[in-house]
Parts: C-alpha cells; sequence; structure tokens
C-alpha cells in the first residue's frame, strides 16, 4: 500500500475506495512511482501517442457504428450519410480514416525504436510478444475496416486478400469460401468483418494493450542506452536514472500529443484523402462485384508485405509461386515474434553494438520503405527484381542476426545512463 | 474467378490510375470552394443541362441552398423542376433507370462523387472533350472517354466541335517545337467549326462553374472543414506551448 503515513491520511472517499480496491496502489504502480528511465528521446513518445490513436479510434468507431449500416445494400450510402447528413459526421469519419493510418504511422516508429534500442531483448520479451500479436491483431483489424465502406477497393482489395487463402494447397478453397461466408465477397462477408471489426478485435487489442503494459512495468522501462536502471539504486530503492512517471512523463507525453495532434489535424482537415493513400480513389465508387479497377493496391501500411508476396515469382520444390508468395508474406510477419532469439548481443542499444548491426538495421530499414512503395505500385519487371533484392535484405536481417550480433565488436557499455 | 483473381495479383499490368477513362487528361482546373457566383452558375447548369439523366443521389437542394449562399424562394422557383422533389430533397432525377438502360445501354451514373474517383481534371477536360464523330451513334465522340454513350448536351452551349490537323501549344510526342512560334502540328486539335450560344472563352469559364459545382458536391463537407481547421489549429497550438512550458518547468530539477 506505498508510504503508511499517506495511507492514513487519506480521508473519505479515496480510503474508502482503497479498503475495497486498490486504486491508489495502482495508480502508484503504473504511474506516480513506476520509475522510467530520465534519457527518454524523441523515440519514445509513440508508445503513448499510439494509445491515443486506439481511443480516437475506438471513440470515433463507436459514434460511426451509430450510424452505419452493415449491409450490402446500405454500407455506401449509409457512409456518405454520415459525410453529408450526420452532425459532424465527417469529423468523426475523417478522425477515423486518418486515425487508422496514424496509429500504423505511431506503431512502426514505436516498433523501429524497440529495434534500435533492443527493447525486445531479456527480460522484454515477452513486451514483445505481445506489442507483436497487437500489430497482428490490428492489420487484421485495418483490413476488416476497410471492407465495410463497401467501396470499389473495399471489395476488391478484400476479394484479392481473402482468395490468398486458396493459394494453400488441399484445404486453400474451401478455407477462402468458408472465411468469406459465401462464394465470393458478398453482404454476409460484410457482416462478419462489422461484427469482428466493432466487437471481437477491439476486445482481443484491447487485452492485448493491457497485457502489453503489465509486462512492460513488471520489468521496467527500457532506454537508448539499453542499460538496467534498477542496477543502482538509492537508499529508497528508486533508481538513480529513473524518475516517476507522472508528472514527467505526463507532461513530457503531453508536448508529444500536442505535435502529434497538431499534424494529425492538418491532414483530418485539409487533406483527408491523404493523396489517395488513406481513401482511395476507386472507393467513392460503390462495390461492384463485375468490373475490376484497373489496379488494385492495398492501403500503405500493408504495402510492404504484399510487395513480398508480390516478389515471390518462381515455383521451388513443386510448391507455387503463389503459395511460396503467401508463405514468405506469412513468414516477414512470424519472424518478428522470435526476435528476441536471434539476437545475441551482449549489449542492447544501437548505441554500443558494432557496425556490422547498424548497417543491417539501416539496410532493413531501407528496404522496408522500398517495399513499402513498390506495394502501392503496378509490377513491372525491373520493380520485381528490386523487390526481391529487398526482400533478400529484409529476411537477412533476421536470419544473420544470430552470426553478425555475435561476430561484431561492442563498445562498452556505460553504467549510468547518458543522457 | 478465384484463379483470375490471382492472375491480376501477380500480373497487375502497368496501367495508371489515368487510365480510367482510357486517355490522357488534357486540361487542369483547381475547385475553388469560396467562388458562390461560380458554384451557383455551375448548378443552374447542373439542373438545366445534366439533372435530367444524371441524380445527385447525396445532395440536398436545401444544403446547397444554404452552402451556396442562395435564398429558398430563389432556389424553388428556378432550380426545382419536377413537382415530386422538395426543398429539402436529395436531387434526384426524374428518368427511369429501366429506360435509360433501353436507351443508352446503361443508366447515366450518378454524379455526386466523380470528381473523387475521377478528379476535377478529368471532368472539366470531358466536358470539353465532346466531338463530332458521325461512325457513332449519338454523333460524337470524347477525347477522354473514348466511345462514349452520352450524346453532347451541352452542344447548343458550345456549339459543333471537331478534330482538326493545326497549330497547337500542348506538345506533340516526338514532335520538336516549330523554331517560330513554338508551337506543334497535330491532328488532334480541337476546334469549334459551327459557333454555339457561348464564345470557346465562356464555354471553358461555364464548364469550369460546372465543374466546380460538382467539386462541391463531392465533399461539401470541405466548406465546414476549412472554416473550423484555423480554430482547432490555434488551440492546439496555444495547448502545444503551455504544455511545453509545464514540462519544462516540471524538468527544471531532471539532469
Amino acid at each position: 500500500m506505498g508510504n503508511p503515513n499517506k495511507a492514513k491520511a487519506e480521508k473519505g472517499i479515496m480510503r474508502w475506495v482503497d479498503d475495497r480496491f486498490p486504486a491508489t496502489q495502482m495508480w502508484q504502480e503504473h504511474l506516480s512511482k513506476y520509475y522510467a528511465p530520465k534519457n527518454f528521446n524523441f523515440w519514445y513518445f509513440f508508445g503513448s501517442l499510439a494509445l491515443l490513436a486506439l481511443v480516437n479510434q475506438i471513440l470515433t468507431g463507436v459514434w460511426l457504428t451509430m450510424s452505419f449500416n452493415p449491409s450490402a445494400e446500405g454500407a455506401f450510402d449509409s457512409v456518405e450519410y454520415i459525410m453529408r447528413d450526420v452532425e459532424w459526421g465527417w469529423l468523426i469519419r475523417y478522425m477515423h480514416t486518418t486515425g487508422a493510418s496514424a496509429f500504423f504511422l505511431v506503431v512502426y516508429l514505436h516498433m523501429f525504436r524497440g529495434l534500435l534500442y533492443g527493447s525486445y531483448k531479456a527480460p522484454r520479451e515477452l513486451v514483445w510478444v505481445f506489442g507483436m500479436t497487437i500489430y497482428l491483431v490490428l492489420m487484421a483489424e485495418a483490413f476488416m475496416g476497410y471492407l465495410l465502406p463497401w467501396g470499389q477497393m473495399s471489395y476488391w482489395g478484400a476479394q484479392v486478400i481473402i482468395s490468398l487463402f486458396s493459394a494453400i494447397p488441399a484445404i486453400g478453397p474451401d478455407l477462402a469460401q468458408w472465411v468469406r461466408g459465401d462464394f465470393l465477397i458478398s453482404g454476409i462477408t460484410l457482416n462478419r468483418f462489422f461484427a469482428l471489426h466493432v466487437v471481437a478485435l477491439p476486445i482481443v487489442i484491447l487485452a492485448l494493450v493491457v497485457l502489453h503494459i503489465i509486462a512492460l512495468h513488471e520489468v521496467g522501462s527500457n532506454n537508448p542506452d539499453g542499460i538496467d536502471i534498477k542496477q543502482k539504486k538509492d537508499e529508497a530503492g528508486v533508481p538513480l536514472d529513473g524518475i516517476p512517471f507522472h508528472p514527467y512523463y505526463t507532461v513530457k507525453d503531453l508536448v508529444g500529443v500536442s505535435v502529434f495532434l497538431f499534424v494529425f489535424c492538418v491532414v483530418v482537415f485539409y487533406f483527408p484523402e491523404g493523396g489517395g493513400y488513406f481513401i482511395e480513389r476507386p472507393n467513392f465508387d460503390q462495390a461492384n462485384p463485375l468490373q475490376t479497377p484497373d489496379h488494385i493496391a492495398p492501403v500503405w501500411y500493408m504495402t510492404p508485405f504484399y510487395a513480398i508476396l508480390r516478389a515471390i515469382t518462381f515455383s521451388v520444390f513443386g510448391l507455387d509461386a503463389k503459395f511460396l508468395g503467401v508463405i514468405f508474406m506469412g513468414a516477414a510477419i512470424a519472424i518478428l515474434f522470435v526476435l528476441p532469439w536471434l539476437d545475441r548481443s551482449p549489449v542492447r542499444s544501437m548505441r554500443y553494438k558494432g557496425w556490422m548491426s547498424k548497417v543491417m538495421l539501416l539496410l532493413f530499414a531501407i528496404s522496408f520503405v522500398i517495399l513499402g512503395v513498390l506495394g502501392v505500385l503496378p509490377s513491372t519487371t525491373g520493380r520485381t527484381i528490386l523487390a526481391q533484392a529487398c526482400t533478400v535484405i529484409y529476411f537477412a536481417f533476421f536470419v544473420l542476426m544470430p552470426i553478425y550480433t555475435k561476430l561484431e565488436k561492442t563498445k562498452p557499455v556505460p553504467e549510468r545512463v547518458t543522457g | 474467378m478465384k484463379k483470375h483473381l490471382f492472375g491480376l495479383l501477380f500480373a497487375l499490368v502497368p496501367v495508371t490510375a489515368m487510365a480510367a477513362g482510357g486517355a490522357s487528361v488534357p486540361h487542369s482546373m483547381d475547385p475553388d470552394l469560396h467562388d458562390q457566383a461560380s458554384l451557383q452558375n455551375g448548378m443552374k447548369l447542373y439542373v438545366n443541362y445534366c439533372m435530367g439523366c444524371h441524380s445527385l443521389q447525396y445532395q440536398r437542394f436545401a444544403r446547397a441552398a444554404d452552402d451556396l449562399g442562395m435564398p429558398q424562394d430563389l432556389v424553388e422557383e428556378n432550380l426545382i423542376f419536377s413537382p415530386d422533389l422538395a426543398y429539402n430533397d436529395q436531387m434526384h432525377n426524374a428518368m427511369d433507370s429501366g429506360d435509360a438502360e433501353g436507351w443508352f445501354g446503361a443508366p447515366p451514373p450518378d454524379l455526386s462523387l466523380k470528381t473523387r474517383v475521377r478528379g476535377t481534371d478529368w471532368i472539366y477536360s470531358y466536358l470539353l472533350g465532346f466531338y463530332k464523330d458521325p461512325s457513332r451513334p449519338t454523333g460524337v465522340n470524347n477525347t477522354v472517354f473514348d466511345l462514349v454513350a452520352m450524346p453532347n448536351v451541352l452542344e447548343p452551349l458550345q456549339g459543333v466541335q471537331e478534330l482538326v490537323c493545326a497549330e497547337t501549344d500542348h506538345p506533340v510526342e516526338g514532335q520538336e517545337p516549330d523554331a517560330l512560334s513554338g508551337k506543334y502540328q497535330s491532328c488532334d486539335v480541337l476546334q469549334v467549326t459551327e459557333p454555339g450560344e457561348l464564345e470557346p472563352a465562356e464555354f471553358e469559364e461555364a464548364m469550369y462553374d460546372l465543374t466546380n459545382f460538382l467539386a462541391y458536391v463531392g465533399e461539401p463537407s470541405k466548406l465546414q472543414a476549412q472554416a473550423l481547421a484555423p480554430k482547432v489549429l490555434i488551440f492546439i497550438f496555444i495547448f502545444g506551448v503551455i504544455a511545453y512550458l509545464l514540462k519544462r518547468e516540471y524538468w527544471r530539477d531532471i539532469h
């Protein structure tokens, strides 16, 4: 219960509550007496921003649900109804569509921070695994959400991605049909995606976020130096380089929130279509099963994996290219889960790793961005070769990690954080 | 079907979004949603020339009247022709879609969101792109939409436009400009051969207004968004400054 004097001083309602529910205790454990390293830098804003983006998606999503009609006949019209006839509907909807892209942007930056400072390494393996699971479910959530406006790209994007299941030998076609609930994407698919998008997956995501944070607070936050601040404590048991999350990081994160919201609102108010990347142009045409758009591209946050899928254009061991593509796409995501066990370096942070780790991370980041760009563009022979090269680099980063992290010479790690 | 889709995945042909109409877009225009005279003229042209066939199923007369600064009685007297439509109704057309399919092969599409699908440049170029083509059932074809089914309903305003061989300012692929005039020779030049009610420049202006109106219809909330945005951004900016000062105050004793 923390400080006994303080507990005695508590009066009235808080005392009454604390006798029945550990409110003060939780407040202290997770905020006022959660000691975070004092040297967090720019990269450490994105965790709290991801939480903000999640809250934004849930709140705007709830209000959208009040006016959305989840049927093949009514979905498209109801979105325009929200845009035109519902009070502030346009703002709520654009906050939701822009929010999806913003969510992925901050999550990608948050994950990159983890790679940069070794936040996935022991004892934070479960923090990373829970986080990766959030990311995986988030992709499913976004994919299903994109079908709901029932535009041309909603329809054909879903058609292409679900038909990936049909590449699996033997059970594929039946599996794809089972996912769709029909022989082709139909109102039945829309209804089940709606249920999963607004009820099932948000519950899973929220539960995973709780697990992610509990696991983090159990072991404590990493920092840009990648050193354990709990090694050096004062007499009271407080880490010398730690500061209470509240108020220090709550006020600091408010500054990050302001900057984020400013940029977010500029997009929401002035560029809600995000240049055709947040809301794709063909999506202003209602879904038409008889007319395929000229060019089908997933939304930007899925495109690196889509590019990997398309990069596999050859058959190996009698497995055909499309099935191999699906396997590689799955592997590209799956391999992230085992990252904590691939890194054999004695240090966490890139600041003290050797040149090989630095070069590999740089190449990995560049190839990920290039894959993202290629995934939006129609493929040509040259682009396919580039995508194949980037796919090799993407996997090399992980597969060779046990070797180069062990081979390279690391720099000595300081005892105290360096600011 | 699935096989076909998979083929699509791996053999996405190198086409771009521009390929939607099958040809390039020669004209560009920037919508100006604050030019109420232009938007009002665009709406007038729309109800007189387009709305017989093309509905605006998401656009209410009343909303347009409010946003474009037109009084209700004026709109009811001059812009609502059908006795079945009320001031608060959406701008539905009178034509039966079954009839339309019989006459044109497909019912004329609703135009509420067309500027968001095709872009305003395409719509503007399309409206300016009709030319005489006796081989077509309607007697006209279109430079940005080949084999278009729509007749040139704007011909009384524009006159008869034909594709001719002439000098042009637009660069022609594989051709150097003339050293003296800087112009190119092309047989894809549109020229009005029989004048209509409007001069070519006036017609272009009218089509700008019509496209501008359709741009408004595509996203009426843009007016609200642009009005609200500065207030929100100023609020967030001030909030950010206060948050930064607060942070600096709290962190004074750290480091």
